[in-house]
């Protein structure tokens, strides 16, 4: 192999690699990201193909609505300014879950407008609210408090 | 008293970083002795006052000072000793107050080990770790500062969040900062060969065992992180592809790069100006995983305090020291020779293999964590990017640079030969595809995907000795000479080996755990038993209790399989008193050398009709940890290698023995 060779044979498979990540992750952001959504989107959508698929749901869980089922889920509603959304979840909530807190929970809607969540995220700091819920909320003019993660401070450490 | 001490020697510390940051910088320039020569007691002095400010923040909570606004609130007086300690760093504030502490630490062990550098390079070197103390010292006095006082003093405090009350939170926070930080050396190498101008194989000497260092530490870190978060949050998972364990992933990735092409530079002196580059991407990244992690941009499953102001300052930081690098970087690299050709199927090209695969991987998790930001900047639609995305791209790419781990060591320098090596692997390939089918059909009863899951991980965990066993030669030798020329050796070899193997057991937990786990949830009331992957849990009793600052309701729960006793496990769900939080502690149950049985409470009945349990099989889990841990060990050999530990070239050439040069195939050094 001459130089030239050589030096084309590393080019050419670097560019063969990077070409198959472009290709990756272009059609990974398109298929597998998860979109936000407000119960407020979820019951008035603009268009239904917006709530198919892998959505996030974020909002305050309803004073008095948490119930365990009799297969072990639990069901409980999540509001915003407008709206309440059924959630049902097979899963033991996260230890920071509360009534009235802000949460977000992960799956998809179902046909009859429950939303079946296979995640349920609530901070593990109990004045952090979500950001995206915090915001969702301003915007409609309810979250009166600061910004998230104002006051105390508590991290992990990093 | 102390607190003001504490303070005050946290100011001292920025006025002597930065004394550390100009005086050698215009000495260089100046061609000044003595200013150059002034670099390390002052990097040392930087660091002694560094510690001082951190004894007095420590001080401040073993001794529960509740006039510190920061004591008080993360801190409270029957908290435990151990996590009056931990509490230190368990808070934004204290944990930069770490931050930095590691930073000078490494810059004094750089002038106390460094005296075999060049003065010059040493006193660049410090200059440039010293300008980063100044960064963060200025960051934590300027927006966190840890000694601020209250008044009045309140009687008690408001506790330590609950979850980080913790022997993990002891241990992995330390671990992670001594890697991310560490890199800041490597950094510091960087930018100070561009500022000299000067580059060669002896610069890659010196930066090594400095990567090597940051290298185990944050393995050691990841894993622990990954541990602590897969028993104390009840979940059951070890990875998440959540923005903060990106944070911390991308650094790792881009320093197992940066291992791999400082050793093509230091025995070839080529990817000269490729190794500087990957130099500074790893401490900017590990810059970018604290931005991403204090800001709060990103949303996170784990906590972290979270305010736009300070993120905006660390985003300024982050500017300013990978902007002005790069620039820096743009401008000199052209005047960087490169040497040594080489062949592509050689070792070198293996490296560089390598090093395509594990950027472009890099790349790709960093899109991923970014674009949720972008997107919302550009449509302002809110969206995340989840396993599913890191998953689809991250392990496509990992499949092709795991097969060709066990090539890599085989490939002579310069030109190799492709077919020796695979002929040399063929009795590895074949051992792997036994154990493969073995775990897969008759253990598992699985789908053809996993068997190939399981023989990439195989293969990867038998190929890694490959090398080793021709270096033996056994068949050649005989068993007694084999033994002996595997211990004659260079260590640097068993590091190599080991490392390779132990990331071989990771990905074998992995496959084992995500393809065969199982899990159940129910609603259980105590003396009933159910019966779930193979085995039977007895729910003995829920009994409520009182530990040192929290209460709990712990259920005991006994295990066996076929009337044979596995264990007990005693889950609990804790109410910490100051704070009201509960927090989960699971159950888990070693099973055989590798599984784990785990059992996680869900929140007590309001009517005592039963709780809800939800249980996991965990088969090959511990495997994962167990990998790492082999990773961090094979480190410690590679270090502990005479060519790193005496560092100087031509006396390691003279000290070795020629066993070892006779075992070793390669080029003279």
């Amino acid at each position: 192999m001459t130089r030239k060779q050589k030096r084309f044979a590393v080019i050419f498979s670097a560019l063969g690699v990077l070409g198959a990540a472009v290709a990756l992750v272009l059609t990974g952001l398109s298929e597998q990201v998860t979109f936000f959504r407000t119960p407020t989107d979820l019951v008035t959508p603009a268009a239904a193909a917006q709530n198919e698929g892998r959505l996030r749901l974020g909002g305050l869980v309803v004073m008095g609505s948490v119930e365990t089922l009799d297969d072990a889920r639990v069901e409980f509603a999540i509001e915003d300014a407008n709206h309440a959304v059924t959630v049902r979840y097979g899963g033991i909530l996260p230890d920071l879950f509360r009534e009235g807190q802000g949460i977000v929970a992960e799956g998809s809607l179902q046909p009859d407008g429950t939303f079946y969540a296979d995640t349920v995220l609530a901070k593990h700091d109990e004045t952090y609210m979500p950001r995206e819920v915090a915001e969702a909320l301003k915007e409609q003019g309810v979250w009166k408090g600061g910004l998230p993660g104002e006051g105390a401070s508590a991290g992990d450490g990093y | 008293m102390i607190v003001e001490l504490g303070h005050y020697a946290l100011v001292l510390g920025l006025a002597l970083s930065l004394a550390q940051m100009v005086v050698p910088m215009i000495g260089l320039r100046m061609r000044d002795a003595r200013m150059i020569a002034v670099a390390p007691p002052l990097t040392i002095a930087t660091f002694l006052a560094v510690s001082v400010s951190f004894a007095a923040l420590t001080w401040a909570y073993v001794t529960s000072d509740f006039s510190v606004r920061n004591v008080w609130a993360n801190s409270f007086s029957d908290k435990p000793l151990i996590f009056k300690f931990t509490g230190v760093w368990g808070n934004h504030e204290g944990s930069m107050l770490l931050w930095i502490l590691t930073l000078a630490l490494f810059g004094a062990l750089v002038a106390f080990f460094g005296a075999n550098l060049p003065s010059r390079l040493k006193a660049a070197v410090l200059s440039v770790q010293g300008s980063v103390t100044v960064a963060f010292a200025l960051f934590i006095l300027l927006t966190s500062n840890p000694f601020e006082r209250m008044s009045p003093a309140p009687m008690e405090g408001r506790d330590l969040n609950p979850i980080l009350q913790d022997i993990g939170l002891a241990i992995h926070p330390p671990l992670l900062y001594l890697g991310y930080v560490g890199f800041s050396i490597c950094f510091a190498f960087a930018v100070a060969a561009l500022i000299e101008g000067r580059i060669d194989a002896a610069w890659a000497r010196w930066v090594r065992p400095w990567t090597l260092v940051s290298w185990l530490f944050l393995t050691a870190g990841i894993a622990m992180g990954s541990y602590w978060a897969y028993y104390e949050l009840g979940w059951g998972g070890w990875w998440f592809w959540d923005p903060v364990e990106n944070a911390s992933f991308m650094p790792w990735l881009i320093g197992t790069a940066l291992l791999h092409s400082a050793l093509v530079m230091e025995k070839r002196e080529a990817m000269k100006v490729w190794t500087i580059l990957l130099a500074i991407l790893a401490f900017s990244f590990s810059l970018l995983g604290t931005f991403l992690v204090r800001s709060g941009v990103l949303t996170s499953v784990h906590s972290f305090a979270t305010d736009p102001q300070r993120g905006l300052f660390i985003l300024l930081i982050l500017v300013v020291f990978i902007g002005g690098s790069l620039i820096l970087f743009a401008l000199r690299a052209g005047t960087l020779r490169n040497g040594g050709m080489f062949h592509p199927v050689s070792r070198e090209g293996a490296l560089v293999l390598n090093n395509l695969f594990l950027t472009t991987a890099t790349a790709t998790v960093l899109v991923g964590t970014l674009y949720p930001l972008l997107v919302e900047a550009v449509s302002g639609e809110k969206i995340s990017v989840g396993a599913p995305y890191f998953n689809y791209t991250f392990i496509p790419l990992m499949i092709p640079l795991l097969m060709a781990v066990p090539f890599g060591p085989l490939l002579a320098w310069k030109r190799g030969n492709l077919y020796a090596a695979a002929e040399r692997l063929w009795l590895a390939a074949a051992l792997a595809l036994v154990a493969a089918l073995v775990m897969a059909f008759v253990l598992y009863d699985a789908p053809v995907l996993s068997a190939f899951a399981y023989f990439v991980a195989f293969w990867l965990l038998i190929g890694s000795f490959a090398d080793l066993w021709q270096k033996a030669g056994f068949a050649k030798n005989g068993l007694a000479k084999g033994w002996a020329r595997l211990k004659g050796l260079p260590r640097a070899n068993w590091g190599t080996a080991l490392a390779h193997a132990g990331l071989g057991v990771t990905v074998l937990g992995i496959v084992g755990v995500t393809t065969f786990e199982d899990e159940t949830v129910l609603r259980m009331t105590p003396g009933e038993t159910t019966s779930f992957a193979g085995y039977d849990v007895a729910f003995n009793e829920l009994t409520p209790g009182k530990g040192p600052n929290y209460t709990y309701d712990r259920g005991i729960f006994t295990i066996t399989r076929d009337g044979r006793l596995i264990g007990t496990v005693e889950p609990e769900k804790r109410i910490y008193v100051a704070s009201r939080m509960p927090t989960t502690e699971a159950g888990i149950q070693s099973v055989g050398l590798f599984s784990h049985y785990y059992v996680a409470l869900g929140d007590p009945p309001e009517s005592g009709e039963g709780i809800v349990v939800r249980i996991w099989w965990k088969p090959w889990v511990t495997l994962i940890w167990y990998g790492s841990i082999l990773m961090v060990i094979a480190g410690g050999i590679s270090l502990s290698d005479r060519r790193l530990r005496i560092g100087a070239p031509q006396a390691a050439r003279r000290r070795r023995e020629p066993l070892a040069a006779n075992a070793t195939p390669e080029p003279a050094e």
